[in-house]
């Protein structure tokens, strides 16, 4: 992405000049999430479980810095090499180093929200190393050069066209392909070179658990395990807040994970990595990154919970409407615009506004996040700490004096005269962003403080 | 008998006074005790979910002093209800606004919770599209939301099939927010419409001729979207269809 | 040093302690019939499912089903054959990039979503149950369970270097969300559910 980012309102106007293509990107993840619903019916205690799982994630929030330490603990014991990054440089830095020690300049990698987050890719490429995305989705938006718009689905935001035109520059497919099935052979052959030849695989990581030093990575292709299990060295970075206590509480979130991510009974591979093979060297790089600092706001300290499945994303009546680029931040939708302003308010002072509140989001969090509530604090804390545009500012405070003074608000004017002046949303002239695709309601001969009056006297 | 205040939001006084009166009308007739209290304004909620709810003092307190002496505070908002449940707070006089965050009632919840009403006396014999609004339905549980495993159940449903003719037609999403959003339906204005045009579809495609909910703001973006599609499909407050004769 | 700097920032910044639930939900649905609801989950996600008599059965269908393949082998001595050669290791992962069909016993299926358990001593070796084109599962009827929670029970505190549950063939829906199986790991999974 670049520096100087547009925000997410221009993002979506332009993403809404195909209605087509909106109508085609609404459709799918609603799709997604019909088949998150029909899943989640059939287990009668999702309820329960999704308790379960936030009251977990709680617990761990609440001894975090413990947990850490007799995973590195346990870890070590297993044979694995622990590192601790405070950010993302250092994150990159610790990758970088471990594959210069061992004269690599080539890396497969499978998907980490993390390293997308670290902007890792690009990293390790102004260093000459270079990196293949393996994910499938990860791949194709790695050849557009575009990052993913989506925590799951990568390229939710691309055709199957468009797909084609992309294989056919890059793999040699014939021009016009866009046969899914045809495609992912395609990409199956091109990816099974690159694993059979790189020495390096790093991966991301689902859930790291405290009592055994293991870590549990879920994909469907099976790429982590076709990159780690043929690399002589396997990096696995994961975020500090990815800890579990024990083995048995993966039955809870394996259970919620795919289910709430795709509507999956499960994800086709969990794979729990607890020492390296024979003759491989296992490091797993911690990485904070801002983390410590969202766990000192307690209203914000839940979005450390997510274990990023992307429900809120395929539910989110806006993310459906303005696809994951208008976020402009490696996890885009409802849970992005939580994890952003964290990171830097001024930049992502956008994103906590680009919601209804409807509040599905926090419906289908399987680890019970307060999405919604916590976008309205955000905004908030965004406003005292001035980052709201000056005009919002000089109508909010008339507002505030028209609206805290019965006088004022009577003697503005006759019925809806006030209101027209006033509410942001109903100020009636070319420039008013209401009035550009909807009418303005029709403007009643007494307002009902006015008919009241005259109903008893 | 228990005093009910009545809480008529600002852009529903100035714009659809319609949903007022017969908000009013219809606890009048089921023998309430109803009063408007004159000096109301707003809730607040518009500069709030802009992020300015440290200038919403003023407009708090004015609520408190207006409805403190209140039995129930009733209003045709489940929108404006759920706020004043959420976010009503006053240096001065916080034990009356914590009084009132639990006395406060959205019109639907209200009749059906409170007053327990089984037979209403209302005839609309026309072909209706329910809009669940988000802050009534998530918020005030209204009714049950598509996204939990839990048994179904619809507070404005139960309401609406006491009415005599009134044929209720069914959505292919439910519960689908509609992009009013309060400030967002400027701010964010593509998206914002998008939803709505959407939402709207999806009842004209179903045969709506009337849209109704039990949130005027919603009504008022999906009625701007209709007038401007030159629709003759007519948006009502749930209040007026319950006071239908 | 980033450590100490973390871990102290979390001592300061972590909430008061919250205690830890129970593991398990006590309200789960009782599964009364493992073997159909295992084998409808899995043929719902692309896996084939056979309810062999006996081992000779086993051989022979997997001689029938993949009489075309080349390079066959299995981790299950039981179902060596002059078809199926038993697994031989070679420490270096890559000598496995030709392999058709691998073989592998796994004594823990999880009815709820059809996932096979297997640990590295199942696999031969690690890359084995996912460098192979097609991959064949035995699971004794007694080894399934109802859930998650009872498969992690069962589990316990085993040690192992890797372990993985498998439900399905591998697969991707990247690509419009059209469902393509054979993404990267095997094309097919066939499982024999025995007595």
């Amino acid at each position: 992405m670049s520096g100087a980012t547009k925000t997410h309102p221009e993002l979506s106007e332009t993403f809404n000049q195909d209605e087509a293509r909106v109508d085609w990107h609404d459709e799918t993840l609603w799709w997604i999430r019909q088949k998150r619903d029909k899943s989640a019916g059939s287990i009668p205690e999702w309820e329960t479980l999704r308790e379960k799982a936030s009251q977990i994630k709680d617990h761990v929030l609440s001894e975090l810095a413990g947990y850490l330490v007799s995973f590195e603990e346990n870890a070590k014991a297993n044979g694995i090499i622990v590192h601790w990054a405070a950010d993302a440089l250092e994150h990159n830095q610790i990758v970088h180093s471990i594959l210069e020690k061992h004269g690599i300049s080539q890396m497969v990698k499978s998907k980490s929200m993390l390293t997308e987050e670290c902007h890792l890719n690009e990293y390790l490429e102004q260093k000459g190393i270079g990196v293949i995305d393996s994910d499938l989705g990860e791949r194709i938006v790695q050849l557009a050069k575009e990052p993913p718009s989506h925590i799951v689905l990568p390229c939710i935001h691309k055709k199957k066209e468009e797909i084609g035109d992309l294989f056919h520059l890059h793999l040699g497919v014939p021009a016009g392909t866009s046969d899914p099935q045809i495609l992912t052979e395609a990409a199956r052959q091109h990816l099974r070179e690159t694993f059979l030849t790189r020495k390096a695989a790093l991966t991301g990581v689902n859930f790291a658990i405290a009592e055994t030093g293991e870590f549990v990575v879920c994909t469907n292709e099976g790429n982590a395990d076709m990159g780690a299990h043929l690399a002589d060295v396997h990096i696995a970075c994961m975020g500090i807040e990815k800890i579990i206590p024990k083995r048995k509480h993966l039955g809870v979130f394996l259970r919620l994970l795919a289910r709430s991510a795709t509507g999956q009974p499960v994800t086709t591979y969990s794979s729990h990595f607890k020492k390296p093979r024979k003759g491989q060297e296992m490091h797993i790089v911690l990485v904070d990154n801002g983390r410590t600092v969202q766990m000192g706001r307690e209203d914000f300290r839940a979005s450390l919970k997510c274990i990023r499945c992307g429900a809120c994303m395929n539910t989110c009546p806006v993310y459906r409407r303005s696809g994951g680029h208008s976020y402009h931040y490696a996890i885009s939708g409802p849970i992005g615009a939580i994890l952003a302003p964290n990171l830097d308010r001024e930049k992502y002072a956008d994103l906590p506004f680009a919601s209804t509140l409807c509040g599905s989001c926090s419906n289908v969090c399987p680890v019970k996040i307060d999405i919604h509530q916590q976008l309205y604090k955000w905004r908030q804390v965004i406003v005292k700490e001035g980052y709201a545009a000056s005009s919002k500012k000089l109508s909010m405070k008339l507002m505030t004096f028209t609206l805290s003074s019965p006088g004022v608000y009577r003697t503005a004017g006759k019925a809806g005269r006030w209101v027209l002046k006033h509410i942001p949303f109903a100020v009636n002239n070319q420039f008013n962003p209401w009035y550009k695709q909807r009418e303005m309601p029709a403007v009643p001969k007494e307002s009902f403080g006015e008919w009241y009056k005259k109903e008893n006297q | 008998m228990k005093k009910v205040g009545l809480f008529i939001p600002c852009y529903v006084d100035q714009f659809y006074p319609g949903a007022g009166i017969a908000t009013y009308q219809l606890l009048k007739k089921l023998g309430l005790d109803v009063t408007y209290p004159t000096g109301q304004t707003c809730c607040g909620q518009p500069m709030a979910n802009s992020g300015f709810e440290h200038l919403t003092q003023g407009c708090n307190q004015l609520f408190v002093d207006n409805f403190a002496e209140f039995d129930y505070i009733v209003s045709p908002s489940g929108s404006c209800v759920l706020h004043i449940k959420e976010h009503l707070h006053t240096t001065h006089s916080e034990n009356q606004a914590a009084e009132i965050r639990t006395k406060v009632y959205e019109l639907v919840e209200f009749l059906v919770d409170i007053v327990k009403v089984k037979n209403l006396k209302a005839r609309f014999p026309h072909k209706v599209g329910l809009h669940q609004s988000c802050h009534g339905q998530r918020g005030l549980y209204l009714s049950q939301m598509s996204e939990l495993v839990a048994p179904g159940f619809s507070k404005p449903l139960q309401l609406l099939s006491q009415v005599e003719g009134l044929e209720l037609i069914t959505l292919k999403r439910g519960d689908e927010c509609c992009g009013f959003g309060g400030t967002f339906c400027v701010v964010e204005e593509a998206v914002s419409v998008k939803m709505g045009k959407d939402r709207v579809k999806d009842h004209l495609v179903n045969g709506a001729e009337y849209i109704t909910g039990a949130d005027m703001s919603c009504l008022m973006h999906m009625e701007g979207i209709l007038k401007r599609e030159n629709s003759q499909v007519k948006v009502l407050h749930i209040a007026e269809i319950l006071n239908a004769e | 040093m980033s450590r100490d700097q973390i871990l102290a920032a979390l001592r300061q910044n972590q909430p008061e302690p919250v205690p830890l639930p129970l593991a398990i939900p006590t309200d789960r649905e009782e599964v009364v019939d493992l073997v159909t609801k295992f084998k409808t989950v899995a043929e719902g996600i692309g896996s084939t499912i056979y309810l062999p008599d006996n081992l000779q059965e086993i051989q022979t269908t997997i001689t029938s089903i993949f009489s075309k393949e080349k390079r066959i082998l299995t981790t299950v001595p039981e179902l060596v054959s002059p078809d199926i050669p038993l697994f031989q290791l070679n420490e270096d992962p890559h000598t496995y990039a030709d392999v058709d069909v691998a073989i592998f016993n796994s004594s823990l299926g999880v009815a709820e979503n059809s996932a096979l358990w297997l640990t590295e001593d199942q696999m031969g070796i690690r890359v084995l149950p996912f460098i192979t084109q097609h991959i064949v599962i035995l699971i004794k009827i007694s080894g399934l369970v109802a859930d998650m929670h009872t498969a992690y029970q069962k589990i316990g505190t085993a040690d192992y270097g890797f372990g993985t549950f498998i439900a399905g063939p591998s697969k991707t829906a990247d690509i419009e969300q059209s469902l393509v199986l054979g993404a990267h790991g095997p094309r097919s999974m066939t499982i024999f559910m025995y007595v």
